[in-house]
């Protein structure tokens, strides 16, 4: 078993929509898919979140594209033109997502 | 099996003004769609035509006309731009002064609850329609006399109605982006508006292109550092099948990339629950979707599912809310964190000497954590150089500009080795986003036709 960061078996796009971010999580190779069903919860990604995404998150499964999307509320610290973050429209949300440590089988 | 190419000219307002040089030159196209309005562009707009009743529109549109037109003219491309605003007949009124030649025009409008931003509400909301806010279900009462524009998104029907009446040039205000698109497959093939399966490929085809790079190399995090060429990067074509079923490719020559893994981040690209994507026109199901590589810059995509619409219309409303301003200055080696971090705490200290006090401060280190946050791992080795980064939000004007004079001046009454700050603090007004449902029946979209000559 190997300790990864997601982003050694995943790619991903975030965005806005007003204060919301989804964040797609995609796997690089298909049999990366279930690694990603089963390790990138919506518990492990609300505590990866914490103090950055206030809101509720939920995870929808897309598996003929192999991949996850995240929506995450009241995440960019009041949306676009409010927010005072540098990334007031969650383009780098995905990079942070796929900071998020996975076991990988040998 | 009929197909149609249809191209993507610009993907907001602001684009690369050549992108759609090569899409006109090489693209092959029958069509070329420009998506211009993102949610708050609508307020800008409306700015701009309080300012002068003739604005009010996109008007890169118009310069771009004014390079297009003859070779799309003799090539039968038509053009559709969601660059109309809030004035789609200035728009096109605007595009007729500078040609000479003759073209049918359409642009549409609506009437109703749309489009009437300056007044202290919507009229829709005075006929009855509550308009509180979708996402948390807030009475709209609270912010109606802070309401700058008020925009329903419309579906495809007037675009389409537009393409029948023999429009070349169509020029909508507040269309749904995928709308743009999924006009001319509707128009060509003559899908109806219940075979809802087409119709969600349609969606989903315009969903994937209308960005326009990011699904041919642009923002790329599956393989950023293997795409060619990004500074020419090709605007993208879809070439659609009349059974709905599409390849995503880019003109021949052109930079960038279109493999599996770009199409699949932008089928993920700023949407909800993929099994309910809204439109005016179909609820589109992307869940089952299928995306694979058939050749060198050609991806295919099939496998959408559609459900009726709803019997409701999306409106984005836009309203005041204070102010926000934002300063920073950079410290260099050695400890550079750590006297920015000093820096932050004189002005903080400041703000109290002053009487400067903000709803909302942030103090954040650009070359740090200014993007990710609490996320972002303390840097395990000194860093070269540190931006400090900090930005305000008020009530009013008079307090944020407050922040003006105060980071220039940790130059000589701060930390050492501050240098290189940004211009005086200028405060800007937030315009917040209020989205709300109105009956689809409320509202009954017009089609004008503007001959030129």
């Amino acid at each position: 078993m190997r300790r990864v960061p997601l982003v050694e078996i995943a790619h991903a796009r975030s965005g806005d929509k007003g204060n919301s971010c989804n964040i797609g999580v995609i796997a690089r190779k298909p049999e990366h898919y279930p690694v990603l069903v089963e390790q990138v919860t919506e518990e492990r990604v609300r505590e990866h979140f914490r103090g950055w995404v206030r809101g509720a998150i939920t995870r929808y499964e897309m598996p003929t594209i192999h991949a996850l999307n995240f929506v995450m509320e009241d995440a960019l610290g009041g949306g676009a033109t409010a927010s005072l973050r540098a990334d007031n429209q969650g383009k780098t949300m995905g990079g942070a997502m796929l900071r998020l440590l996975v076991n990988l089988p040998e | 099996m009929k197909t149609i190419r249809i191209g993507t000219g610009q993907g907001y307002w602001g684009d690369r003004l050549d992108a759609p040089l090569a899409l006109v030159d090489r693209g092959k196209v029958q069509y070329i769609c420009f998506d211009y309005l993102a949610e708050l562009t609508m307020s800008i707009l409306q700015k701009q035509k309080e300012r002068d009743p003739a604005r009010g529109y996109a008007h890169d549109f118009v310069t771009l006309c004014k390079q297009i037109l003859p070779q799309v003219k003799a090539q039968g491309i038509k053009l559709i731009a969601s660059a109309g605003g809030v004035n789609p007949r200035g728009c096109a009124e605007a595009d007729r002064a500078r040609r000479p030649r003759t073209r049918p025009q359409a642009e549409n409008r609506h009437r109703g609850g749309g489009q009437h931003p300056g007044s202290p509400g919507p009229p829709a909301q005075a006929q009855g329609y509550a308009l509180k806010n979708m996402d948390d279900g807030s009475d709209i009462g609270g912010i109606r006399d802070r309401i700058t524009s008020a925009n329903v998104y419309l579906g495809v029907a007037p675009v389409v109605q537009a393409l029948r009446g023999g429009a070349e040039v169509v020029i909508t205000g507040r269309n749904t982006d995928t709308s743009l698109f999924l006009a001319p497959m509707i128009h060509e093939f003559g899908w109806r508006m219940d075979e809802l399966d087409k119709l969600a490929s349609g969606v989903c085809i315009g969903h994937l292109i209308e960005c326009g790079a990011q699904v041919t190399g642009g923002n790329y995090t599956g393989g950023w550092d293997r795409v060619p060429d990004l500074a020419r990067v090709g605007w993208p074509i879809a070439e659609v099948s009349e059974d709905g079923t599409a390849i995503i490719t880019k003109p021949e020559g052109t930079g960038g990339l279109v493999e599996a893994g770009t199409v699949k981040e932008e089928l993920l690209y700023e949407i909800g629950d993929p099994r309910n994507y809204i439109t005016p026109d179909v609820v589109a199901d992307f869940s089952r979707v299928r995306i694979e590589d058939v050749g060198p810059n050609r991806v295919k995509v099939w496998g959408a599912k559609g459900r009726p619409a709803p019997d409701t219309l999306k409106v984005s409303i836009s309203y005041r809310n204070g102010y926000r301003a934002f300063a920073d200055l950079g410290f260099s080696w050695p400890q550079a964190l750590d006297k920015a971090k000093l820096a932050a705490q004189i002005l903080a200290e400041r703000f109290r000497i002053i009487g400067l006090q903000p709803e909302e401060t942030t103090f954040d280190y650009v070359g740090y954590n200014s993007l990710h946050g609490p996320l972002a791992e303390f840097p395990g080795h000194e860093p070269q150089e540190v931006r400090l980064r900090v930005g305000i939000r008020t009530r009013t004007a008079e307090e944020a500009i407050k922040l003006g004079p105060e980071v220039p001046c940790l130059v000589t009454c701060g930390p050492p080795q501050g240098g290189g700050y940004s211009a005086r603090a200028t405060p800007q007004e937030i315009l917040e986003y209020w989205p709300a449902l109105i009956p689809a029946v409320a509202i009954r979209p017009e089609v004008h036709f503007v001959e030129v000559k």
